[in-house]
Order: C-alpha cells, then sequence, then structure tokens
C-alpha cells in the first residue's frame, strides 16, 4: 500500500535545496521536497551540523522557515555550537524564520501506567510549524525516544503514524538517527519508516588521522551519487567534496602561461603550460622543487593574477625568507592580495579534509594559479588506490575553474633513476605536464638538471638543462655532453673550456691546411700557365713553318709559271693552279 | 507525613478522547480515595493551548504532572493501574 502512494505523488519529484556545498549536487538538487529524509551515523559525525545548515540555510537562502526539535541537546547549547560556524540562531528566532524546540524526557521522572500515545508530541511540532509558517522540520534524534519512553511497541506505532503526518503536512524533514551495531542503518530501524532517502555519515580513522565521509544510501525516485564522499565540518560548516569530478569534460583553453622561468617555458614549446592544466614537478629532497613552485606563483602574481600556495612543509614566513635568498621578494604580493600563502601540518587532519579545505580556501579567493607544496606529505603512507581519486577530485576541482596547479611532489629514492620515476606513475597520470629534477653527483660536486618529462599537447624538449639557484634567480643552463656523460657544475665550465681550446686548435689546423692548399694551388697554376706558354711557342713555330712552305711553294709556282711564260704555250698548266686556290 | 504538602497535580489531555476521559475518570477516583482535601487537578486540553505542550515537555498524552510536592513528576498513560499511579505520585495508600 506504501509502495502504490509514491507515484502518484508528484511526476517529477521536486527538491528542496539544503544550501550545504556539494550534497545539493550529489543528490541533484537537495533532498526531496514534502518527504522525510534519514540522516544516520555514528556519535559526533555531523548528524546534528547538517540538520542545523539545512534549517538555517532554508530560512536564510530559500526563505523556507524551519522547526528544530532536538531530544539531546538543548537550545543554548546549540545555539552556541552554530555560533562558531556564523549562524546566529537567537536573531533567526527573533525573526520567525525558525523554531527551536527542545524535547527532554528524564526517564526517572516518568511512570507509566495504562495507555497513551505521543499526541502531546505531534501538537508541539504542529503549533511550532503553525507558529512561523515552517516548510522544513528536523527532528534531532529522534531516538533518544526510546530510551525515554518503556513502550517501544507505542513509540513505533507513533513514530510511523509521526513521519507519515509530516508527509502529509508537505514538510521537509530531516530525521536523524543513531548507527546501529553491525549492518543496522540505524538503532532502533527507522529506516523502516522514513523511506525516502536515506543519507549515512560516516566517522572513520585510518592511519591516526581521521575522515568523514558521506553517502547517499537511498532516494527514492531520484539520480544520485552512490559513493562515498568526504565532508568537512569546517568554518563554514558543512561542506561535501563536490564529485561531478569524476566526469572528465572541462573545457581546455588553449591559453598559455609562464611558469616564471624563461628557459623553462623554451623547453615548454616555447610558451609555458597551458591555462586549467596541472603539472607535476617532482624530484628528490633538495632538488628545487619549491623554488619553481614559488616561482610559480611569483609569475601569476606578476601578471597581476592571483596565486594561492598550499605549503606543507614550511611556514609562510620561512618561504617568503627563503625565496628572498633567490631573488624572490613574496612578502608584496602577500601585502597587496595576490598571493596567499597557507601553511598548514599534512597530518592534521586526512587527504580528504584537507581536499576539503582547500576547496574551501580556493572559493572564497578564486586564485588563477594554485601551488601545492608538496603534494606527497599529504598522499603519505596512502595507499594508492585510495589517494588516487582524491587527488583525481582535487585536480578535477582546479580544472573545473581552469586554475592552473602545480604540484610538488617529493620522490623517495635520492638519485635512482627508475626508480624515481616509478614511485611518481599513479600521480603522473592525473597530470598535464610532469617536470623532474634531478640531482647530478660528479666530479665532487651534486648539481640539478630539470627535463621534461612529459608535456600534454605541445612540443617540448627532451633536453636535460642544468637548474641553477642563485641569487640572481633561477635558471636553466645548457648541459654539456661529453663521452655519453651530461657535465653540470663546474665540471661543465671546465669542459666547456676544455672544448673551446680544443675548437681554437682545430681552427688553427684548418686554416693552416687552407694555407697550404691555396699554396699548391698557386704553384700548379704557375705550371699551368708554363705548359701552355711552351704549346703556345710550339704552336707558332709550326704555324711558321707551314707559312714558310706556302711562300716558298708560291714563288716556285710564280718561278715554274714565269718559266713557262718565258717557254710560251703554259695557259694550260696555269688554270689548275689558280682553281686549287 | 503527618503534615502533608498540597498536591498539585495537572492533566493534560488532547481533546475528548476516550484515553482523555478514561484518565481524568480514574485521577478523580484515586485522588478522592487516597488523597481527599490535599489535592487540586487542573486540567489543559493541549488541542486548545497547544504552547503549554512545551512548558512541562509534554509528549505523551494523557500525562500527569506532579508540580508540588517537588520534585516533578510525571505519569503517562490513562492512569488504570492505581498502584502505579501511586507510586508515580509518592503517596502513601490509604488502606481502608
Amino acid at each position: 500500500m506504501k509502495k502504490n502512494m509514491h507515484p502518484a505523488v508528484t511526476p517529477a519529484l521536486r527538491k528542496s535545496p539544503t544550501g550545504i556545498i556539494g550534497l545539493d549536487e550529489i543528490t541533484g538538487g537537495g533532498l526531496p521536497t514534502g518527504r522525510p529524509t534519514l540522516v544516520c551515523g555514528s556519535a559526533g559525525c555531523g548528524k546534528t551540523m547538517l540538520a542545523m545548515e539545512f534549517i538555517v540555510r532554508g530560512a536564510v537562502e530559500s526563505g523556507e522557515p524551519g522547526v528544530f526539535m532536538m531530544f539531546e541537546e538543548n537550545e543554548a547549547e546549540l545555539t552556541a555550537n552554530v555560533r562558531s560556524l556564523g549562524f546566529d540562531l537567537d536573531r533567526l528566532v527573533k525573526q520567525k524564520m525558525i523554531a527551536l524546540d527542545h524535547v527532554h524526557i528524564e526517564r526517572s521522572e516518568i511512570e507509566e501506567t495504562g495507555e497513551y500515545d505521543l499526541e502531546g508530541l505531534f501538537i508541539r511540532l504542529g503549533y511550532a510549524i503553525d507558529a512561523i509558517g515552517a516548510k522544513r522540520v528536523v527532528l534531532d534524534t529522534v531516538e533518544a525516544l526510546f530510551a525515554g519512553l518503556p513502550n517501544h511497541a507505542i513509540l513505533r506505532a507513533e513514530l510511523r503514524r509521526l513521519f507519515r503526518w509530516l508527509k502529509n503536512r508537505g514538510m521537509t524533514a530531516i530525521i536523524t538517527g543513531e548507527r546501529g551495531e553491525g549492518n543496522a542503518i540505524t538503532r532502533y530501524g527507522l529506516e523502516e519508516y522514513v523511506a525516502d532517502c536515506v543519507i549515512t555519515l560516516d566517522h572513520r580513522v585510518t592511519e591516526q588521522i581521521s575522515t568523514r565521509r558521506l553517502r547517499v544510501l537511498k532516494y527514492r525516485g531520484s539520480a544520485h551519487g552512490t559513493n562515498e564522499y568526504p565532508f568537512l565540518i569546517g568554518e563554514r560548516g558543512f561542506s561535501v567534496l563536490p564529485i561531478t569530478s569524476l566526469k572528465l569534460d572541462h573545457a581546455a583553453p588553449a591559453e598559455r602561461l609562464s611558469t616564471g622561468v624563461a628557459r623553462l617555458d623554451e623547453m615548454l614549446g616555447g610558451k609555458g603550460v597551458f591555462r586549467g592544466s596541472s603539472v607535476l614537478v617532482s624530484g628528490a629532497p633538495g632538488t628545487g622543487k619549491s623554488s619553481i613552485g614559488a616561482k610559480f606563483a611569483d609569475a601569476a602574481c606578476r601578471r597581476g593574477e592571483r596565486a594561492l600556495l598550499f605549503a606543507y612543509e614550511e611556514s609562510s614566513a620561512q618561504i617568503l625568507r627563503n625565496m628572498r635568498s633567490i631573488g624572490m621578494d613574496l612578502a608584496p604580493w602577500v601585502k597587496k592580495g595576490l598571493l596567499q600563502i597557507h601553511a598548514s601540518r599534512p597530518t592534521l587532519s586526512g587527504l580528504e579534509q584537507h581536499l576539503v579545505a582547500m576547496h574551501d580556501t580556493v572559493r572564497a579567493f578564486r586564485p588563477a594559479v594554485v601551488v601545492v607544496d608538496p603534494i606527497s606529505n599529504l598522499t603519505l603512507e596512502r595507499s594508492e588506490a585510495e589517494e588516487k581519486p582524491t587527488l583525481m577530485r582535487l585536480i578535477d576541482l582546479l580544472k573545473r575553474q581552469q586554475i592552473t596547479a602545480l604540484f610538488t611532489s617529493l620522490t623517495t629514492s635520492g638519485s635512482g633513476t627508475s626508480a624515481l620515476e616509478d614511485s611518481q606513475v599513479g600521480m603522473s597520470s592525473l597530470m598535464d605536464a610532469w617536470l623532474l629534477l634531478r640531482n647530478v653527483e660528479f666530479n665532487g660536486e651534486r648539481n640539478r638538471t630539470l627535463h621534461v618529462l612529459k608535456a600534454r599537447g605541445m612540443a617540448h624538449s627532451n633536453q636535460v638543462r642544468e637548474f641553477v639557484l642563485s641569487d640572481a634567480g633561477i635558471d636553466l643552463v645548457d648541459v654539456v655532453l661529453s663521452e655519453d656523460r651530461v657535465l653540470t657544475g663546474t665540471a661543465r665550465v671546465a669542459q666547456a673550456a676544455h672544448e673551446r681550446y680544443a675548437t681554437e686548435v682545430r681552427r688553427e689546423d684548418h686554416e693552416r691546411k687552407l694555407r697550404q692548399l691555396g699554396a699548391r694551388r698557386k704553384a700548379i697554376e704557375a705550371q699551368v700557365a708554363a705548359l701552355i706558354a711552351a704549346g703556345e711557342a710550339e704552336e707558332a713555330e709550326v704555324k711558321f713553318a707551314i707559312a714558310q712552305e706556302a711562300l716558298h711553294e708560291k714563288s716556285t709556282q710564280q718561278n715554274s709559271v714565269a718559266l713557262a711564260e718565258r717557254r710560251g704555250g703554259a695557259k694550260s698548266v696555269h688554270r689548275p693552279t689558280k682553281g686549287k686556290r | 507525613m503527618k503534615k502533608p504538602a498540597t498536591f498539585e497535580l495537572r492533566l493534560y489531555v488532547a481533546g475528548q478522547s476516550a484515553k482523555s476521559l478514561a484518565a481524568f475518570a480514574n485521577l478523580r477516583r484515586i485522588c478522592e480515595t487516597h488523597l481527599a482535601g490535599q489535592y487540586r487537578i487542573e486540567v489543559i486540553d493541549l488541542l486548545k493551548t497547544p504552547a503549554l505542550a512545551a512548558g512541562d515537555q509534554i509528549l505523551a498524552v494523557p500525562t500527569l504532572v506532579r508540580r508540588l510536592p517537588e520534585p516533578i513528576k510525571k505519569i503517562i498513560g490513562d492512569l488504570s493501574n492505581e498502584e502505579r499511579v501511586l507510586v508515580g505520585l509518592d503517596v502513601q495508600p490509604v488502606t481502608v
């Protein structure tokens, strides 16, 4: 019979926004309007806080008055508890947006005899609802009644009636319940009566670090995220980590950002990294990761953009001092409000909590660039299966807002080569660009090298560069290669000098050879000229001989003609001679 | 107990329901039997004055509240069990 009721209620399920960051995203708009929702969890997991925010935000943001009926805390306690989160309950109560009612039953004061019902509770609730025209109701924790009233049969029947009554009155309600033993959702099986929407809260401690998690167990008639989502009760109240994250549908701007190091930009296709991309800078201790991170933030501030630096190793004062030593003064940016440094201990809370805190800060500050230094401290001692989705959420969160992020990561093995890269594999697949810093120990000194391991979507250099930190700042210098070795530091300088010398010698040698060649060419040319001259002389001689002969022949002919004339009748002889000529 | 204090009793009911009427009848009978002349009963119908429910922390109906003598005691139900009502009110039964 109960089941038949639901399809008839409304074709499209209406939802009432809770106003709680993230929860409305998971539930696709909020809790079911006009229906009760069960929120359960163990003691101290934030049930009351969630319920309170639902009422307060409902009143302030959605303009829906709400009744908060509490069975455990009293009005004064509750008011004090939520004042620390910036909610002024007293004012809202005066404005008739919120009604508080503390239901208190002392078992020792109560004697039971004969038939009764809980009409008194209904009357009180109804009276409070009518007094402010409430649309929302919270019963926190109604299970306390089980301790106060001995007759559970009556109580169960009455609770069932109460929830139905709330539904009939169209109240969007939250009923909180204690988590039961074993697999029971609630200790007294409230889920049997409140079946429209069930949210469980959890507070787990792993590796001595506590993490709060929320899960929508059931949401009748609506799609919802079914995962466990970490949440935080922070300065701004309850916030659940938004999760549309696993969608991979963020925009990909083509705009490029400078990393702040000109030579590094050059290595990254000449223009730096894409806006909204995430960059991993990994390396052994002391390879200069933090400096690159700080430079990245500095570059953003220079462009007039806001930068957010999460530091998990150094305090902000220490960062400012240390960066000054490499010629980078971040203090003016902090003063100008362009740079915010959030330093905290990584062990302060779990990764998820840090993440939610980061999310809150990012939302409040709206930076263009976020630097996390180092991300590896947060993921310390976490299994990859656990850490990867969380990191993915963080990266996605930043990507969706087109925030460019730089994560530094401390690698475990010192100067090993492949092990160093292996330790980062899980994280790297989430990153768009990966810079690897390495220590090269050779020739009695240790130098830093940098190379671009990957950079998605851009032509990037495959070269190893020496990474130089000095009071003048960060610079990248071409390394010198010699006999399959990468030379850095003084070895590079020495090798460069050596090579300069060798080049000089070679140049001299070549010049000498050229000179020799020139001389030889000249000698050959002289020889050629002599030969030609000799040839010409010979030719002239031959020509002279020919001419002489011709002359001789001519004179002989003339002589013979003359002789013939003298002898007479020589015409026939004369003619052929003429024709020959 | 020689100089017994006046019992100031308040019975919370919701309308003229069977349970309410039974409770009132039972209460009158018990008081007349055991507290003759020492009691005052005030019946409060929560349907008419719902605002009063919060004051005495009323959940169950009917509820009998012993406001005086202190401390406050509550008895819920239709008061059909005389013995338990007397225990609840901390009244020595008058043996006839």
